[in-house]
C-alpha cells in the first residue's frame, strides 16, 4: 500500500504542478491573476476532441493546434478585455473570471457532456514499478511535466523574451526604460499560461472523460497550489504541489475520494493562518498580501 | 461658422438638499424627494398587482438585490468576494435545520438565521481576513465549492438531497412584504452607514489600510465587523428563500449566488447601494423574461459582467446620478 502512495502521490503531485504551472506563470510575470484558467483548460481539451472526432485530424497535429488555439484565445482575452483593466486588481479578478465563466457554461449549454468526450492516450499498456502497475500516459505526464519545468528554466533564463517576463516580473518601470514592452509581454504571458493549461488538458485529460465541471477544479487546484507554494515563486509552486498531492493520495487511500478536495482547502487555511505568504512567497510579501 | 458646445454645471445638490433650502419651492421638494421616494412606492405598490408568478421573480430580485449590496459593502471595505454563494448557503442550511430538525418556528429562525449565519461566515473567513486583493477572492471562490463538497462526502444535514419540507410562509403578501422592507431597510442603513465616521474607517482600509493602522485602528477587527454584517444579509437571504422554497440542499451553495449579485453590483454601479439595487432589478427580471434560453443565464450575467468592466466601469447608477445632477446646454463658442 505505501508503494502505491509513493508512486501515485509522485505522479499526483507532478499533475498538480502541471495545472498549476500556467497559473503561477502568468501571475508571476504579469501580475494578472487569471480566473479563466480552468476554462482555458476544457476549452484545450474540447478543441483537440473536436479537431479529431470532427475533421478527423491525427492526434498529435489537432493537440498541437489546441494548445496553439488556447494561447491565441488567452491573448485575445488581454487584448480586448485585459488591456484596458490593466493594474485594477478588482476589475481584472472580476473581468477574467467573467470570460472563464462564458467558456464554461457555453460548452455546458450545448450539450459537452458524456462519456463519448475523452481523448486518447498517448501510448497503450502499462508498466510495472515494484508491484504496482503504472500506465504509460501517466508516466508520459511525469516525463513531460519534468522536460517542460526543464524546458521552462531554460527558457525563462536564456531566451530574450523569456528574459523580457523576467524583467517585467522584477520591475515593470525599468524593463519598459530598457525598451521591453510591457503589455505587449504580459499579454504574452497570458498566452503563454494558456497555453500551458492547454498542454496540461492534453496530457491529463485521456485519464477520464473532459467534463465541465473539472473546469473549476482545476482553477480551485492550481490556486490551491499557488497560495501553499507563494504565488509567483516556481520553487514553491512545485515543493507545494508534493504537498498537496502526496496529501492528498494519503486521504484518498485512508478515508475516501470525497475527502481529497478537502485537504487544498484545509491546506491553504492553515498556511494562511501559519504564513501568509506562502511557503516561499517572499516578494512583495508585505505590500500584497496583509 | 458658429460653433457650439456643450456646457455641464453641477447642481447645488449640497446646498439644496442639506438645509432649509429645499423648502424653496415644490420643484426642489421634488428634486430632492424623488429618487428615494421612487423605489420605496415601486416595491410598496408592485406587490398589489402583479400575478402570482411575477410575485416570485420580485422575491428572488429582492434576494438577488440585498445580496448585490452585501457584495458591494464588502468591496467598499477592500474585500472582492467571489462566493457570496457561502453567505448564502451558510443562511440557507441554518434555518432549513432549525426549521426541520430543531422545530423551531419561521419568526424565531429567521432571526437566528441571520445572526447565526453571520458568526459562522465571520469565523470561516477569519484565516483571510489579513488578506487583501486577489488572495480574498481565491479563497472566498473556493470556500462555497468545499463547504458543497464536503456536505456530498459526509452526507451531513441530507447529503445529496438536501431537506425537504421546510415551512413556507402561509401568506404570499407576507411573505412579499418582508423581503421588500428588508430590502428597503438594507437599502437606506447601508447607504447611511457608508456616511457616518463608522463607514469612512471602513472606506478608509480599503483606500489605505497602512495609514488606518497608524492611527491605532485594529482593522482586522474592522474587517471582522464588515464580514459581519455582509454575511447577516447574505444569509438572511439563504433563510428567506429556503422558507420561499421550502427546500434547502447542495444548490445553496451553486455558483448562481456568487456571480449574479457580482454581476447586478457591477452594472449597476459598485460604491453606492442603489446601483446593486438598481442592477439586480434590470438583470433578474430580464433573465426571467429570456426565460427560453435556460442554461445560458450565467452565460448572460457574465458577459454583461465583462462588458460592463471593460466599457463602462463606473455602472449605470453613476450615469444616471451624474445626468440627474447636472445641467446641460449647448452654449455658443465665442472667438
Amino acid at each position: 500500500m505505501w508503494e502505491v502512495a509513493l508512486i501515485y502521490g509522485f505522479i499526483n503531485s507532478v499533475i498538480l504542478a502541471l495545472t498549476a504551472l500556467g497559473f503561477s506563470l502568468t501571475f508571476g510575470i504579469s501580475g494578472v491573476s487569471n480566473f479563466s484558467y480552468g476554462a482555458m483548460y476544457i476549452f484545450a481539451g474540447f478543441a483537440s476532441w473536436l479537431l479529431i472526432n470532427k475533421l478527423a485530424l491525427p492526434f498529435f497535429v489537432s493537440a498541437a493546434i489546441a494548445v496553439f488555439l488556447t494561447a491565441l484565445l488567452g491573448a485575445a482575452m488581454y487584448r480586448f478585455v485585459l488591456l484596458r483593466v490593466r493594474g485594477l486588481v478588482i476589475s481584472e479578478v472580476i473581468a477574467t473570471f467573467g470570460v472563464g465563466l462564458i467558456i464554461l457554461e457555453l460548452f455546458r449549454y450545448f450539450g459537452f457532456s458524456g462519456f463519448e468526450y475523452t481523448l486518447p492516450v498517448f501510448s497503450d499498456g502499462s508498466l510495472l514499478i515494484g508491484n504496482t502497475y503504472v500506465d504509460y500516459q501517466r508516466i508520459w505526464i511525469v516525463g513531460v511535466g519534468i522536460a517542460l519545468a526543464i524546458g521552462l528554466y531554460l527558457f525563462t533564463h536564456y531566451t530574450k523574451i523569456g528574459l523580457a517576463f523576467r524583467g517585467i516580473a522584477q520591475d515593470e518601470h525599468t524593463a519598459l526604460s530598457l525598451g521591453i514592452n510591457s503589455d505587449r509581454i504580459a499579454g504574452l504571458s497570458v498566452a503563454f499560461g494558456s497555453g500551458l493549461a492547454a498542454i496540461a488538458a492534453i496530457l491529463i485529460l485521456p485519464r477520464g472523460t473532459i467534463a465541465v465541471n473539472d473546469g473549476y477544479d482545476v482553477l480551485i487546484n492550481a490556486m490551491a497550489v499557488c497560495i501553499i507554494g507563494g504565488l509567483g515563486s516556481s520553487v514553491g509552486v512545485v515543493l507545494a504541489s508534493f504537498l498537496i498531492g502526496y496529501a492528498q493520495i494519503m486521504t484518498d487511500i485512508l478515508s475516501g475520494p470525497h475527502w481529497k478536495m478537502i485537504i487544498s482547502l484545509i491546506a491553504i487555511l492553515v498556511i494562511l493562518v501559519v504564513k501568509p505568504s506562502g511557503l516561499l512567497g517572499k516578494q512583495k510579501e508585505l505590500e500584497d498580501r496583509i | 461658422m458658429k460653433q457650439k458646445r456643450k456646457e455641464r454645471i453641477d447642481r447645488g445638490i449640497k446646498a439644496r438638499s442639506d438645509d432649509v433650502f429645499s423648502l424653496n419651492s415644490f420643484r426642489e421638494m421634488l428634486y430632492v424627494a424623488v429618487p428615494p421616494l421612487a423605489p420605496v412606492l415601486l416595491l410598496t405598490i408592485l406587490p398589489l398587482f402583479l400575478p402570482s408568478y411575477w410575485q416570485k421573480v420580485l422575491i428572488s430580485t429582492c434576494v438577488f438585490a440585498l445580496l448585490a449590496m452585501s457584495w458591494d459593502f464588502l468591496v467598499g471595505v477592500g474585500m472582492v468576494s467571489l462566493g457570496q454563494a457561502l453567505f448564502f448557503g451558510v443562511g440557507a442550511y441554518i434555518a432549513g435545520v432549525s426549521n426541520k430538525i430543531l422545530g423551531l418556528p419561521i419568526w424565531i429562525d429567521l432571526p437566528l438565521a441571520t445572526v447565526l449565519g453571520g458568526v459562522i461566515c465571520t469565523v470561516l473567513l477569519t484565516p483571510v481576513l489579513r488578506l487583501r486583493g486577489v488572495y480574498f477572492s481565491m479563497v472566498t471562490l473556493v470556500l462555497p465549492l468545499m463547504l458543497e463538497r464536503i456536505i456530498e462526502a459526509t452526507g451531513i444535514f441530507g447529503g445529496t438531497e438536501g431537506i425537504t419540507g421546510i415551512k413556507a410562509f402561509t401568506n404570499p403578501f407576507v411573505e412579499s412584504y418582508v423581503i421588500i422592507f428588508v430590502t428597503l431597510f438594507a437599502l437606506f442603513a447601508f447607504r447611511r452607514l457608508v456616511t457616518t465616521d463608522y463607514g469612512l474607517v471602513l472606506k478608509a482600509i480599503k483606500d489605505n489600510d497602512r495609514a488606518v493602522m497608524s492611527v491605532g485602528i485594529n482593522i482586522y477587527w474592522m474587517k471582522a465587523q464588515a464580514l459581519f454584517i455582509s454575511g447577516c444579509v447574505g444569509s438572511f437571504c439563504g433563510a428567506f428563500l429556503t422558507h420561499v422554497y421550502g427546500f434547502v440542499g447542495m444548490p445553496s451553495f451553486a455558483l448562481d449566488y456568487s456571480i449574479l449579485p457580482l454581476s447586478s453590483a457591477v452594472v449597476g454601479g459598485m460604491g453606492t447601494f442603489a446601483g446593486s439595487f438598481m442592477g439586480a432589478f434590470i438583470l433578474v427580471p430580464l433573465s426571467e423574461a429570456l426565460r427560453g434560453i435556460g442554461g445560458l443565464r450565467i452565460v448572460l450575467y457574465s458577459f454583461f459582467l465583462v462588458v460592463f468592466i471593460v466599457a463602462l466601469p463606473e455602472g449605470i447608477f453613476h450615469y444616471i446620478q451624474r445626468k440627474y445632477q447636472q445641467f446641460e446646454r449647448w452654449v455658443e463658442v465665442d472667438k
